[in-house]
């Protein structure tokens, strides 16, 4: 039982990162192609009727972590507290600067949100990296299930680690990049013309990056938590998601040069998910490794729900998340293909 | 000053702050759907003018609803670590649910609603319009379990680990708080709408401009915000202050200033509640009423806060005792008010009544206060319990966060939040002063085809 919520789990927040990840790396981008307004404008609308949906994926999968295991979400909520209030924030500023930058004309004002969207997608990107990172590396967990998680220390991981060292740091910066990329495939599918042309322009750069830090992300995660790879290597049927990571990682230029649009982010998709879906196959029991003593780790079995709980949450959790595909099916489909500045009649 | 305290002061401000928005978009989001329906029901353009200008609303306002709603979600975790820990068995059903029912429905028809009405034609308009309309309903209610669990906790039982362990979904689902505090919160809602809808409808009619679309506000306003007034205060508002009179009798006591335990109880209407001498100054208080109302007989006993330890009342009696005969203060206005409307209305005086008009343009915070100060009445009731009866709020927050720590994120929202604020006031400004009339641009060429979409 345990374990398909665990499984669930990891898919809610998969899913997140591909969809809000294009929202990101979309931000991360959007001063250096876009450069007129109209272009900036274009970049937003690609984004603008689904990003809320796209974050949603992230509160939905809170949701479920407080109901499948409490003491997970309690220990690692309050342990990040500063960092988290931080994300948070971002989230805010992300939020209202791609609401608020086309409610008035004047450019100063323009400008303003544009940044204010690039500085907070960026940031959040490198969020998101440090905060795999630190669950990968594990966090000082006490015997009380609880941690203090201080910025930084002395930027090692070892048994004392702060939410910075140099492997979360890493971890961040393949995030940004791999976002940006991802952020880079979605926009080249929804835009045309010159717009489209700069993107197409820094995709082979963008991976040839990705592809550099991901290869020393590998090197330094087998340093910082080798079980990880021990467990994957014990579990065959994880050695599917290799090949997948491996197809799409090698497939995206291909399919780029081909002037596929469509594979070419799907590539990008797949990507993704096959590195989030290894990272968490090879984490499993585990959820939040203490570093003072693994004995206080918090594993599946420590901190899950009651049994009884779970196996009704099965039924109404996989029957909202039906109809949730059904309204993403609805959605995408309905917002197809290019964007079109006209279609929208509240703001211009 | 420590966690706890802290964590109390930022969980107060910022889901009161959150608040503000959603309580308009849930009633809003029925008015929405009225307007519309009645568009293609009659095909009078000037309907859907007010769908499509409250929809502008509805969007700049739902957008600060969800920014403000995340960290909500959020704070769980990072302030009351050890309450999701202890409850999170039972009430991340609940969050899971609004996640997964309700939110999602929301944000995918938000962008329907805003960006696709020419591209998918009235139809699809209509429909994205309702589904956010139920959306946004489901949320208020998977949020109200949530509360209501903590006001009245059914459906659990305690495990060997001392947690809070779901034991019947339905009970919990279904538990009988809930539905009188989610009947009484959402007319509150449609009340809040109501106002605010009739509010622009009269500042437009008293400065003369759109002269016609603002009737419609007003037509609409004033008959939902009538029927919502009354059912506010009955039976929605009874049936609250008998959940209460049963499940929290110190809480009744407070909010009432009911100091010392008496059959024959009085209703206090008004005065002064005096904690260190333990009664109310200069009161005027109608007689029996107070058992009358909560037990239904007049010789029912009602228990003062004499009855109970200092340690299970709740700790803020005056903030409480004002909340709450402020929210029943203005329930009554709001019947007043909107009665007189309806009146003038039916006799078709409304729209020319210049000294009304005044009084209905301004009326718009009070809706807000009222729903404040009842939110009020709810948490600080609850103290000094977390989930009532068995976790105390001092004994949920999160163990390792520093009181420094929560000052200075709760500094971080209250300089953001001011921000936020002014920024959605002005917009707000600027979407009324732009008006309901389509733009010049809009008209020319890209006049909304309402024959040719269907
Ligand atoms: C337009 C706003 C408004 C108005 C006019 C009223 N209320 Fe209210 N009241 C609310 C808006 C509200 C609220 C903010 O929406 C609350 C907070 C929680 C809830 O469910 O509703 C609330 C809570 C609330 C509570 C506390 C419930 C608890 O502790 O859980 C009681 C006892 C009442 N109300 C009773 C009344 C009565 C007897 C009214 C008659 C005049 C009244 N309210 C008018
Ligand atoms: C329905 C969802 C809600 C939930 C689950 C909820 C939960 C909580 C929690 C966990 C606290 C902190 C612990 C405590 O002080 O008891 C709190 C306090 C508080 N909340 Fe709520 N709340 C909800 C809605 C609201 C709303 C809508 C308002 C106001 C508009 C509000 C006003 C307050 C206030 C004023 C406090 C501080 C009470 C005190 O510490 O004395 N709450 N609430
Ligand atoms: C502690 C309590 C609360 C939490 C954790 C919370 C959480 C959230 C979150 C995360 C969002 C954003 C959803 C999105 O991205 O689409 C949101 C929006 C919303 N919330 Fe809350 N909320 C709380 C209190 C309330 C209350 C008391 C109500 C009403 C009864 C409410 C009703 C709504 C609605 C209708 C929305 C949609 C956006 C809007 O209307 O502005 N919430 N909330």
């Amino acid at each position: 039982m345990t374990i398909i919520w665990f499984a669930l789990i990891a898919v809610a927040l998969a899913v997140y990162v591909v969809l809000d990840g294009f929202d990101f790396g979309a931000g991360i981008l959007h001063l250096f192609v876009a450069h007129t307004d109209e272009e900036r404008r274009t970049v937003l609308a690609a984004i603008g009727p689904v990003w809320d949906g796209n974050e949603v994926w992230l509160l939905a999968s809170g949701g479920t972590l407080v109901f499948v295991f409490p003491a997970v979400y309690a220990a690692g909520f309050s342990g990040f507290y500063l960092p988290l209030m931080m994300a948070l924030w971002l989230l805010i500023l992300r939020g209202i600067s791609i609401e608020f930058r086309s409610h008035e004309k004047h450019w100063i004002w323009r400008s303003f949100w544009d940044g204010v969207f690039a500085f907070s997608s960026l940031l959040m990107a490198v969020i998101l990296g440090a905060a795999l990172g630190n669950v990968i590396r594990g966090v000082p967990l006490t015997q009380q299930g609880y941690f203090h998680g201080p910025l930084f220390t002395n930027f090692m991981p070892g048994k004392n680690p702060g939410v910075l060292d140099w492997y979360t740091v890493l971890v961040g910066v393949f995030a940004t990049v791999a976002l940006a990329l991802h952020g880079a495939c979605y926009l080249q599918l929804k835009t045309e013309g010159t717009l489209q042309k700069r993107l197409n322009a820094t995709i082979p750069a963008l991976w040839a990056a990705m592809l550099a830090t991901g290869l020393l992300t590998t090197l330094a995660t087998n340093a910082v938590r080798p079980e990880l790879y021990a467990n994957l290597i014990l579990r065959p049927w994880t050695w599917l998601l290799a090949l997948m990571i491996a197809v799409s990682v090698f497939g995206l230029p291909i399919a780029h040069r081909k002037g596929s649009e469509l594979f070419t982010f799907i590539a990008s998709a797949g990507t993704l998910i096959g590195l989030l879906a290894a990272t968490a196959a090879g984490l499993y029991p585990v959820l939040l490794l203490s570093t003072t003593n693994a004995a206080y780790s918090l594993t599946v079995y420590n901190s899950a729900n009651s049994q009884h709980g779970l196996q009704i949450g099965l039924i109404w959790w996989s029957t909202a998340l039906a109809i949730a595909v059904v309204y993403f099916v609805f959605l995408f489909r309905s917002f197809k293909g290019k964007v079109n500045l006209g279609d929208n009649v509240y703001h211009e | 000053m420590n966690a706890a305290g802290w964590s109390r002061i930022q969980f107060a401000f910022t889901i009161t702050y959150h608040y503000l928005f959603p309580q308009l978009t849930m009633g809003l989001a029925l008015l929405i759907v009225i307007f519309k329906a009645l568009y293609l029901k009659t095909r009078n353009e000037n309907f859907n003018h007010a769908a499509r200008f409250w929809t502008r609303i509805f969007g700049i306002n739902f957008a600060v609803g969800v920014v403000t709603g995340i960290p909500m979600e959020f704070q769980f975790g990072t302030n009351w670590a050890k309450f999701s820990n202890f409850a999170g068995g039972v009430i991340g059903m609940s969050l899971a649910m609004e996640g997964m029912f309700a939110f999602f429905a929301e944000s995918s028809f938000l962008g329907i609603l805003l960006f696709g009405e020419k591209r998918f034609g009235q139809k699809v308009h209509m429909v994205s319009a309702i589904m956010l309309f139920l959306g946004s309903w489901l949320s208020g209610y998977f949020i109200i379990v949530t509360n209501a669990f903590m006001q009245h906790p059914v459906g659990y039982t305690m495990g060997a680990d001392h947690k809070l362990h779901m034991a019947n979904p339905m009970a919990f689902l279904l538990n009988p708080w809930a539905l009188w505090e989610y009947s009484h919160n959402m007319t509150a809602s449609v009340v809040t709408a109501s106002f605010v809808v009739a509010s622009v409808g009269a500042f437009y009619l008293l400065i003369g401009r759109h002269r016609e679309v603002a009737s419609l506000f007003l037509k609409v306003a004033v008959v939902t915000g009538f029927i919502a007034s009354v059912i506010q205060v009955f039976p929605t508002g009874d049936g609250q202050s008998r959940m209460i009179s049963y499940y929290q009798k110190p809480t009744l006591a407070a909010m009432e200033g009911k100091f010392r335990t008496s059959a024959h109880a009085g209703l206090v209407l008004m005065g002064q509640p005096n904690e260190e001498n333990g009664n109310i100054e200069n009161p005027v208080v109608v007689p029996s009423v107070l058992s009358a109302l909560a037990y239904g007989s007049a010789n029912s006993k009602v228990k003062g806060l004499n009855s109970f330890p200092k340690q299970d009342r709740p700790d803020n009696l005056v903030l409480l005792y004002y909340a709450y005969h402020i929210m029943v203060g203005l329930g009554t206005f709001f019947i007043l008010l909107t009665g007189i409307s309806l009146v003038m209305l039916r006799k078709n005086l409304l729209m020319n009544s210049t000294p009304l008009l005044w009084v209905i343009m301004l009326a718009f915070p009070f809706p807000y206060i009222a729903t404040t100060a009842g939110w009020m009445v709810t948490e600080i009731g609850r103290q000094p319990w977390l989930v009532y009866g068995l976790e105390r709020t001092i004994q949920g927050v999160s163990p390792t966060v520093s009181g420094g720590d929560v000052a200075f994120s709760t500094l971080g929202f209250l300089g953001l939040y001011l921000v936020v604020g002014v920024l959605f006031l002005y917009m707000i400004g600027r979407t009324i002063n732009e008006g309901p009339e389509p733009h010049a641009e809009m008209t020319s060429g890209t006049q909304l085809p309402s024959a040719t979409a269907n």
